[in-house]
């Protein structure tokens, strides 16, 4: 079994055989990984750079171009007109910045909510009872659900008339002082809504993050922490907070991240939930919208580099956090 | 040090006063808690069996009356001729979609990460730093002008597929996963005459099953529930995948709700079944490359 010829793969361009390999010349292997390391990681690289690299690049040479779909007029150079547009042009800057602050308001929303539940629902999980299998799992239920789907459940849960969910459940509780709310439809509960869904679906994402965590604290330290005669705010305070800082840390800044990117449960609700357009919409919506509606492709592009730019911040702000931390 | 003495003595002598209450109490919270997080799902569950006009009928819409599957053998019906589309055909078009993201996805991947953590050659940092900068770009953001470079392909299967395959935080998942083989597993394999191809499918790929595992569900989760790109790239319904097909559907006049939750387990149900066998895999997977990541 053991003596067996080289694989054939490996055959190929083989010069010493297997015995002189343990104390093999380096060079010589050096070369040699260097084909099958290059041959190995070229599709996956080939695939990035055609899908990912090129079409980002193209983006940035896109907004300085006035380019519009299925228009018979060649693309002219724009310079940073788009840009210019973007942020001054009244018609255009009005949906984007209003874009823009409701992504920022969905971010500054979602960030401490979504994470203080996961964190709160970490620690309630984080118990060895029986059963608790099966409540990690309801918890954690809801992200597999496609947001397709979770806007469709959620419509009619916040669905206008008196028959919906949520307003019907209001009259029983108010003894019929509650009249009917159009929650999606009113600018004040738009962004709410659309807060409260995508908190619903993603919170158990980041939960199972944060218990992975909490259970890398070893248990002497809660134990030690008893002996002291800690309170259990004490303890969540000085053992559990410091134990998941770095783990904290990263689940916020991801959520950040993600929370940039919210589209499809605005876009589903927008387009046949009744979801009031100006108060939800979204830097990406945005992008989308202006491509595909209006055909401005230049347009769109612009609001893709900014977009990018916005996130790249973000990201490079996550790993200066991280880093230090997990180099301890 | 005084955990160690006294920590077997002390905890045990507290525990039995206050563990039944305590217990009780954490299982009345959670109950509470699991309760009201589920109430969509059950709603969507119930709803599904319900007649349509109690689906939206206020707080009776959780009431179980007059169950049946009519709503799952109507949307199957009224998904049945050219114009429509086909139901099992949007399965189709996601099943495969999915099927071939995932595997496509795990074997480039997976390779390319094995091939930039585990050999040595000259510029593999140089690559490897390429992919971080590509994972920093959110497809979010190549969406337009992908959109706009690959006009001419829209209601097609590939480009469906074809960009999601090379995946640069799947690369960068097996990377962490295989940073941590010893090194001497490899050592022995070369003793024994295996190249590194041989190497990575006989050996590497065996013993990193989790990584296999949590990567393919991440990507599985995504594609099923991918949306923006089939917006842009897809209007004709035998290519259309579900989640695309479910806005259609929820967005018709008079909108049946009975139908149109039953469409909704419908599309959940695959994943469902995916997340009930692989559940293990998953958490560990997931939790595994968040904290040591």
């Amino acid at each position: 079994m053991k003596t067996v010829e080289p694989a054939p793969a490996a055959a190929s361009g083989r010069q010493q055989g297997p015995l002189v390999g343990a104390p093999a010349p380096r060079p010589s292997r050096r070369s040699r990984e260097w084909l099958h390391g290059l041959l190995m990681s070229a599709p996956a690289v080939a695939g990035l750079i055609a899908f990912v690299g090129i079409p980002f690049c193209y983006a940035v040479v896109l907004s300085f171009h006035n380019v519009r779909l299925g228009s018979p007029l060649e693309p002219t150079f724009f310079g940073v007109e788009q840009y210019r547009r973007l942020f001054t042009d009244p018609d255009l800057s009005g949906p984007f910045l209003r874009a823009l602050l409701n992504n920022l308001t969905f971010a500054v929303v979602v960030v401490p909510l979504q994470t203080g539940l996961a964190l709160g629902l970490a620690i309630l999980l984080n118990r060895k009872l029986k059963a608790i299998g099966l409540f990690r799992s309801l918890f954690f239920m809801p992200v597999v659900f496609p947001m397709a789907l979770v806007a469709v459940i959620w419509r009619l849960i916040l669905a206008r008339s008196d028959q919906g969910m949520l307003n019907s459940a209001l009259d029983a509780v108010s003894l019929g002082n509650w009249g009917a709310f159009d929650w999606l439809g009113d600018g004040l509960t738009a962004m709410a809504s659309i807060i409260v869904l995508s908190v619903w679906q993603g919170v158990g994402f980041q939960m199972v993050i944060l218990l992975a965590g909490l259970q890398q604290i070893p248990g002497e330290l809660y134990e030690a922490a008893e002996l002291d005669r800690a309170s259990r705010w004490q303890q969540f305070r000085h053992v559990t907070l410091p134990g998941i800082r770095g783990t904290l840390v990263f689940v916020a800044l991801l959520t950040s991240v993600l929370s940039f990117r919210v589209f499809d449960q605005v876009y589903v609700l927008v387009k046949g939930g009744g979801l009031d357009e100006d108060a939800a919409r979204t830097v990406m919506y945005q992008a989308v919208t202006t491509a595909f509606d209006q055909n401005n492709i230049g347009q769109a592009s612009a609001i893709t580099v900014v977009f990018f730019l916005i996130v790249v911040v973000l990201t490079l702000i996550q790993r200066r956090v991280v880093r230090p931390d997990n180099e301890d | 040090m005084s955990t160690l003495t006294s920590g077997p003595t002390g905890a045990p002598l507290r525990r039995p006063t206050r563990a039944p209450l305590r217990r009780f109490l954490d299982y009345a919270v959670l109950s509470v808690l699991a309760f009201v997080f589920t109430l969509p799902v059950l709603y969507l569950l119930l709803g599904s069996l319900k007649p349509s006009d109690e689906v939206l009928n206020g707080l009776s819409g959780f009431l179980p009356t007059h169950l049946s599957f009519d709503n799952y053998a109507a949307v199957l019906d009224s998904l049945n001729s050219d114009s429509t589309g086909y139901f099992w055909q949007f399965m189709g078009v996601s099943l495969l979609l999915a099927f071939v993201v995932v595997t496509g996805g795990l074997f480039v991947n997976s390779m390319a990460a094995y091939g930039l953590s585990r050999l040595k050659w000259r510029g593999r940092e140089a690559v490897f730093t390429l992919v971080l900068l590509l994972m920093l770009v959110p497809f979010e953001s190549v969406a337009v002008p992908l959109f706009y470079m690959f006009n001419d392909q829209r209601n097609t299967l590939f480009i469906q597929a074809l960009p999601f395959v090379a995946n640069a935080f799947s690369v960068y998942q097996f990377h962490t996963f295989f940073r941590s083989i010893p090194p001497s597993i490899e050592e022995a394999a070369r003793l024994d005459g295996a190249g590194p191809w041989r190497t990575f499918f006989a050996i590497i790929v065996p013993m990193s099953k989790p990584a296999f595992a949590s990567v393919a569900i991440l990507t599985f989760l995504t594609q099923w529930g991918s949306f923006l790109w089939p917006v842009l790239m897809v209007s004709d319904p035998s290519v259309r995948p579900l989640p695309l097909e479910m806005s259609v559907f929820q967005g018709q006049q008079p909108p049946d709700w009975g139908q149109i939750l039953a469409f909704g387990v419908l599309l959940v149900l695959p994943v469902l079944i995916v997340f009930a066998f692989f559940q293990r895999w998953f958490v560990q997977g997931v939790a595994g490359s968040a904290v040591k990541g």
